[in-house]
């Protein structure tokens, strides 16, 4: 048996093992996916090195590890979470806190926002709104060819839902806190749907953390619905250990004439790899996806987009940034798909990697389909060192080596961070990059997380 | 305050600098003419610090001190500062984070209390007036997507708000029409003391019209083949390098 099957063997043990559990936790809808998403599972496998979306990055290092469970909750947990929920002092917004995946509170397990906005915890809403959930979950996360979106749809059966209705304006972003904690060694799962009807605008921010050094591994998928004229914001700041592998998969699908963005800024972890999926739905749409990776010792960030302009007249934009230390390692792959009918297309790309050191490795790979003829596209890439002239230039007024080295890369990574909206958090995030890229530890002013 | 005692730089395995002496006093501005490729801008790279040359012989002392022998922002810190002929663009770094910095590193040196927000304001707002430098331009990123002459007005500014001992002004006229060029000029003007000093590196004599020196220095091939008070600018408007040129050839 080769190790693919091995690794894909393995994986369908926790499924077979837990699926009485998790059936019983789920609601029957949730569950109606399960079946179906296994048997496509069994087929993709665990994506390895031939997998063309996977070229860069060897999960199998972190996959073959013998996690011991499968994460599932009891009471216990509940408790402890609620108590750990109080310490969480977060920014100025509506607040979330996942454990593992779970919506850790026993009572009050979705909120009403102002507007009749939604929060809380998607396992309760598939209870509550089986209407809205019926129209979306499982809709935009599809693949043919990467089995880890299945592998979370036959099992996956909590995270976070938000539900936005029309012509609302949530003045406050949403903030989920994803809380990864143990005293074993997990495997877990989870599942967000966002749900943003046409003429609203919301911001959501997610923050993940690790709480214990415990190896983690966890394979996370969003469904995101961005209805006609809205606008949506979504940030994920990843600050886990070296020993937490984190894989997300993200699926925005818009209508016309609204505007998204996606902002990833991975901070730390030890293996991330971050599936961006945007499918621009309806004439007029716009997507925005952003990234900025700092990494060093021997953690590899891998960032995938893949942007699907399949009606006219839509834009989207690339731009992903990063720095590498040590024997870091990276990988960024951009896909833009322009279908036959989708004219009048507008797609840009960019990716710039700076190596601090000699040891540290960049792969990029543009990748542009064109099946239509009005279309504007460019892509570039850039992987190199700190601009000697820039650096002699600070030097030159006086500022230290150490301190402009860091000013230059400060100076890279904010033409990323000055695309978020949310001004206290871009505030922070330039804060927090400027602790990373110093070499100290980076964690949230507010944030009571010791993690880092 | 200045003393380079033959001063020979190689690049690459090239000579480019071989044998200049020059002498700099407080108080006094000195030009340095001559045609491109004749080593101006390498001697004012190597002064400031830049470390893409070898110096292969020679000395190079800044009240006394070994200058060769610091760092580029330890210079600076003692009071060298270069306006750089193609000042740099550096996206994403503020203009206001970059003086601040500087400004405070400089006063750190000095064992002075680094400006409160507001003080450090009230320099710039000064600084900017005295200068003329649009005040939108403090509020970019260092030097992105400025012009040419904004670019070159941005040096001078930086220039005001360090005060240097010596400044060495790397073609600081070249790009620039007649208005910005005046301003340039008075700016090095208005900055000017008895006790520090300016090195105008130029090809042409326009610029000595505004900024008059005490001493002009011909630079050609590597070597300052001469050296007289400021009528030499005027003869070198006139007549060009050639004459020069045929000089050194007939001595050879």
């Amino acid at each position: 048996m080769n190790s693919k099957n091995e690794l894909t063997e393995r994986y369908s043990g926790f499924y077979r093992e837990n699926l009485e559990k998790i059936g019983a936790y789920s609601s029957e809808y949730i569950n109606s996916f399960r079946e179906e998403a296994f048997r496509k599972f069994m087929l993709l496998g665990i994506p390895t090195r031939k997998n063309e979306t996977y070229k860069y990055t060897d999960l199998e290092s972190y996959f073959k590890h013998d996690y011991k469970s499968y994460y599932m909750p009891v009471e216990s947990d509940f408790i402890k979470a609620e108590e750990f929920r109080c310490d969480v002092a977060s920014l100025d917004a509506h607040g979330i806190v996942l454990l593992n995946g779970f919506y850790p509170t026993i009572n009050g397990k979705l909120r009403e926002l102002p507007g009749g906005v939604w929060i809380g915890s998607l396992n309760e809403a598939s209870k509550k709104f089986a209407d809205n959930i019926g129209r979306h979950y499982g809709k935009y996360a599809k693949s043919e060819s990467d089995g880890l979106i299945h592998l979370n749809t036959s099992m996956a059966s909590d995270g976070t839902f938000i539900y936005v209705p029309e012509n609302v304006t949530l003045k406050k972003p949403v903030q989920v806190v994803n809380l990864v904690y143990s005293t074993e060694d997990i495997f877990n799962q989870h599942r967000n749907l966002i749900i943003v009807e046409k003429n609203s605008n919301v911001s959501i921010i997610i923050c993940d953390h690790t709480l214990s050094p415990q190896k983690f591994l966890t394979n996370a998928v969003t469904e995101v619905y961005v209805g006609e004229n809205s606008y949506f914001d979504i940030i994920r700041i990843q600050n886990e250990h070296n020993n937490a592998c984190k894989i997300t998969h993200t699926f925005i699908h818009q209508d016309r004439n609204s505007r998204a963005s996606s902002n990833n800024i991975t901070l730390h972890g030890g293996l991330i790899r971050n599936s961006t999926y945007h499918y621009l739905g309806g004439e007029g749409a716009e997507s925005n996806s952003y990234g900025l990776y700092l990494v060093d010792k021997l953690q590899h960030i891998d960032n995938f987009v893949n942007v699907e302009h399949a009606f006219p007249h839509c834009t989207s934009n690339q731009l992903f940034k990063g720095v590498l230390d040590e024997m870091a390692t990276g990988a960024f792959n951009g896909r833009i798909h322009v279908a036959t009918d989708a004219q009048g297309t507008l797609a840009y790309q960019k990716n710039n990697s700076i190596l601090l050191t000699d040891d540290a490795k960049m792969d990029t790979k543009p990748q542009l389909e064109i099946y239509a003829d009005d279309v504007k596209c460019s892509h570039g890439a850039t992987v190199g060192q700190l601009d000697e002239n820039a650096l002699f230039y600070l030097q030159s007024r006086g500022i230290n080596k150490r301190d402009a080295r860091l000013m230059l890369m400060c100076g890279f990574a904010h033409e990323v961070i000055q695309n978020i909206k949310v001004k206290p958090l871009r505030e922070r995030i330039d804060n927090l990059v400027m602790q990373r890229l110093k070499g100290e530890l980076s964690r949230c002013a507010n944030c009571m997380v010791k993690c880092g | 305050m200045l003393v380079i005692n033959n001063l020979s730089v190689s690049i690459d395995g090239k000579n480019i600098l071989k044998g200049i002496n020059l002498e700099v006093k407080p108080g006094q501005i000195h030009a340095i003419m001559g045609p491109n490729g004749s080593g101006k801008s390498t001697l004012a790279a190597v002064i400031a610090g830049r470390d893409f040359a070898e110096v292969t012989e020679g000395t190079v002392t800044y009240f006394g001190r070994n200058l060769l022998e610091m760092a580029a922002e330890d210079r600076a810190k003692e009071g060298i500062f270069l306006g750089f002929q193609y000042p740099v663009e550096i996206p994403g770094v503020s203009m206001v984070n970059f003086m601040k910095t500087a400004v405070n590193e400089q006063r750190k040196h000095k064992g002075l209390e680094p400006l409160s927000a507001s003080g450090f304001l009230k320099m710039m707002r000064e600084k900017k007036e005295m200068v003329e430098i649009d005040s939108k331009l403090t509020n970019r990123s260092v030097n992105e997507g400025f012009s040419g002459g904004e670019k070159k007005k941005n040096e001078i500014f930086q220039m005001a708000m360090l005060e240097p001992t010596l400044a060495i002004l790397d073609e600081t006229d070249s790009g620039l029409d007649i208005d910005a060029l005046r301003i340039v000029a008075n700016g090095v003007n208005k900055l000017k003391r008895n006790d520090n000093s300016t090195i105008v590196i130029t090809h042409y004599q326009r610029l000595l019209e505004y900024i008059i020196p005490d001493v002009v220095h011909v630079l050609y091939d590597g070597r300052i083949v001469k050296t007289a008070g400021k009528e030499l600018a005027l003869e070198l408007e006139k007549k060009g390098y050639e004459w020069i040129k045929k000089e050194i050839e007939n001595l050879n």
